[in-house]
């Protein structure tokens, strides 16, 4: 089986790859957005806290 | 035995299962990595040219396990809505919260795939089918779900009515599960049968069931990343979030 006929996948190239690539893009997709939303959470709990002892002291 | 209890509960209590959540994490990501990869292997170069739909049919190898994993999360997210309510446990609502969006995300690739995979099949994207519709009310469940607890800025409230739409739309699961028996769809039956057991070659039942394994890891791994964000935004005014490391520095 040649390269190109690999990715040919018997004539349902357009299929196949639809499918796979969607789910491919998604679930690399998820775990790069939960890192910037753990980011963003983490900063912004630092920014209370050093808000809040600036206020007190 | 009161021991047993004072343990089982002691992780539901976020604070404890913070930082447990976050040393499982890797641990699932890197099982759901190694069988996904084996699953793709399998799919491309061991699993054979089905002898009707060509080389078409790969794509039930994404497409049945994420199938599988939109209604398997919908139910896991009715159970914790259900501790939720009964126990009035702080830690089930996060849990069903943390495990919507990635419900969602397969119920869409569920479709999706089914799509492309009905094109060349049925000759058509999408049919109102029975097995089509009630998976497209399961996505809708989990917007619903996501766009109801977004809309309630008080979180007790919001937590309790999210959980008592999630357990209402548990009928939902039965009616997706059974609809292929129940009506005379264009969708197949069950590739497994509890009955009969597989219509498939051992080979691909052996790949369908690495890639669902996979999968059901990776849902593990994010929903545990994501429940740790929760946690976090949740109980910023507590002592303990202030006195954590990844705050102080």
């Amino acid at each position: 089986m040649s390269v190109a006929e690999f990715f040919d996948m018997g004539g349902y190239a357009l299929y196949v790859w639809s499918s796979f690539g969607a789910t491919a893009v998604l679930m690399i997709l998820e775990p790069i957005l939960l890192r910037g939303r753990r980011r963003a959470v983490l900063q912004r709990i630092s920014r209370l806290i050093r808000i809040r002892t600036e206020e007190n002291e | 035995m009161s021991s047993r209890i004072i343990n089982w509960f002691k992780f539901s209590s976020p604070a404890s299962f913070y930082p447990l959540a976050g040393k499982l994490v890797p641990i699932f990501m890197a099982a759901a990595v190694i069988l996904i990869a084996v699953g793709l292997y399998l799919s491309f170069f061991v699993a054979p040219t089905d002898y009707k739909q060509g080389e078409g049919y790969r794509i039930i190898f994404v497409h049945v396990p994420a199938a599988w994993m939109s209604m398997f999360i919908y139910l896991v997210m009715a159970f914790w809505a259900a501790m939720g309510l009964v126990f009035n446990t702080r830690l089930s609502a996060m849990m069903a919260e943390s495990l919507a969006p990635t419900g969602a995300m397969f119920t869409f690739l569920a479709l999706w795939t089914g799509a492309f995979w009905g094109k060349p099949m049925w000759g058509a994207w999408w049919v109102w089918d029975a097995r089509l519709t009630s998976e497209l009310i399961l996505f809708f469940l989990y917007i619903g779900y996501i766009a109801l607890k977004g809309a309630i800025d008080d979180t007790r409230r919001g937590d309790r009515a999210g959980a008592i739409l999630l357990l209402v739309g548990v009928v939902n699961i039965p009616i997706i599960y059974f609809s292929v028996k129940w009506w005379n769809t264009l969708h197949q039956g069950a590739s497994i049968d509890m009955k009969t057991g597989s219509s498939m070659a051992s080979i691909m039942l052996v790949t369908m069931l690495i890639m669902a394994l996979g999968f059901w890891m990776y849902t593990i791994a994010v929903s545990l990343s994501r429940v740790r964000s929760i946690i976090l935004e949740r109980e910023r005014d507590s002592q303990w979030v202030r006195q954590l490391p990844e705050v102080q520095g």
